[in-house]
């Protein structure tokens, strides 16, 4: 996996193979689900308002490391800043993620990112689905991804490390693209 | 009859005065990029590459950095932007 976005004539362009192009919906649609699935239908369709039961932080580690607490030491205050702004930070992930879907044919290709609004929803689906994959595999700043990949690497989890380290290096060149001085 | 009473405008900015400060702080995680959480400060924060450079050298080295502070609301809209780029950011009160 070798794709990588590039400034072309003002505009960001990343040209993806069928199966980049399938690996990175495949993954960016996980988290849609998980952000947009059933956890999120059995919200009180109130809560938005206020109204609702008061949410806590989420059991599961991805949606946890996703839906983060605002205060560490103040669970009291962590679940009234949840109630007032989890609900649209959900919708924002949600709806950065199937931006990106929408943009990533199928077959692989092209994908023009014509302004910088549209490369920020890109990071940002970019970080999310990374945060997901990072989170799941217990990544840790210490791991040697190449060594682990080595050491099994018929292995699911060595997939898995590849994808999550192409996303990397996916997500760098974009960031490249956009950094002001 | 009624006593003349100070200008009630003062009065919420004598109290704000006297609030404690809120700092939001940015904690280490291992999957961010380096580069990312740069450009994500000077994004948010209008903060100087340099600046920017600095602060996500301290969430990486001392694993954790204070990037803004200021009043509550304002902390917390903080914390809900860097949420929304997915920093790992919290606010507390300044002690």
């Amino acid at each position: 996996m070798t794709a990588r976005f590039r400034r072309r004539g003002g505009k960001t362009i990343a040209r993806f193979t069928e199966a980049e192009a399938g690996v990175l919906r495949q993954v960016v649609g996980e988290v849609v689900e998980l952000l947009g699935g059933p956890e999120a239908a059995k919200e009180d369709p109130f809560s938005g308002l206020g109204l609702g039961a008061e949410p806590t932080a989420p059991e599961d580690p991805v949606l946890a490391r996703l839906l983060p607490d605002g205060y560490r030491e103040d669970p009291e205050a962590a679940m009234e800043l949840r109630r007032l702004t989890e609900s649209s930070l959900r919708g924002e992930k949600v709806r950065n993620a199937r931006v990106v879907l929408g943009m990533l044919p199928a077959a692989g290709g092209t994908v023009t990112l014509d302004d910088d609004e549209v490369v920020d929803v890109w990071l940002k689906a970019l970080n999310d689905v990374r945060l997901a994959l990072g989170t799941q595999l217990e990544v840790s700043e210490e791991m040697d991804l190449a060594e682990e990949v080595e050491a099994d690497p018929d292995s699911a989890r060595a997939y898995s490390l590849v994808v999550y380290d192409w996303l990397g290096w996916l997500q760098d060149t974009l960031v490249r693209c956009v950094s002001v001085e | 009859m009624t006593a003349p009473v100070r200008d009630p405008v003062k009065t919420p900015e004598t109290v704000e005065h006297r609030d404690p400060q809120w700092i939001t702080i940015v904690w280490n995680d291992p999957v961010n990029l380096m580069s990312y959480v740069t450009l994500v400060f000077q994004q948010l924060f209008g903060y100087s590459r340099e600046k920017a450079t600095k602060l996500m050298l301290d969430v990486h080295h001392k694993g954790r950095a204070v990037v803004s502070s200021g009043a509550r609301e304002q902390m917390e809209h903080d914390v809900a932007r860097l949420h929304a780029a997915g920093l790992w950011a919290t606010l507390q009160q300044d002690r």
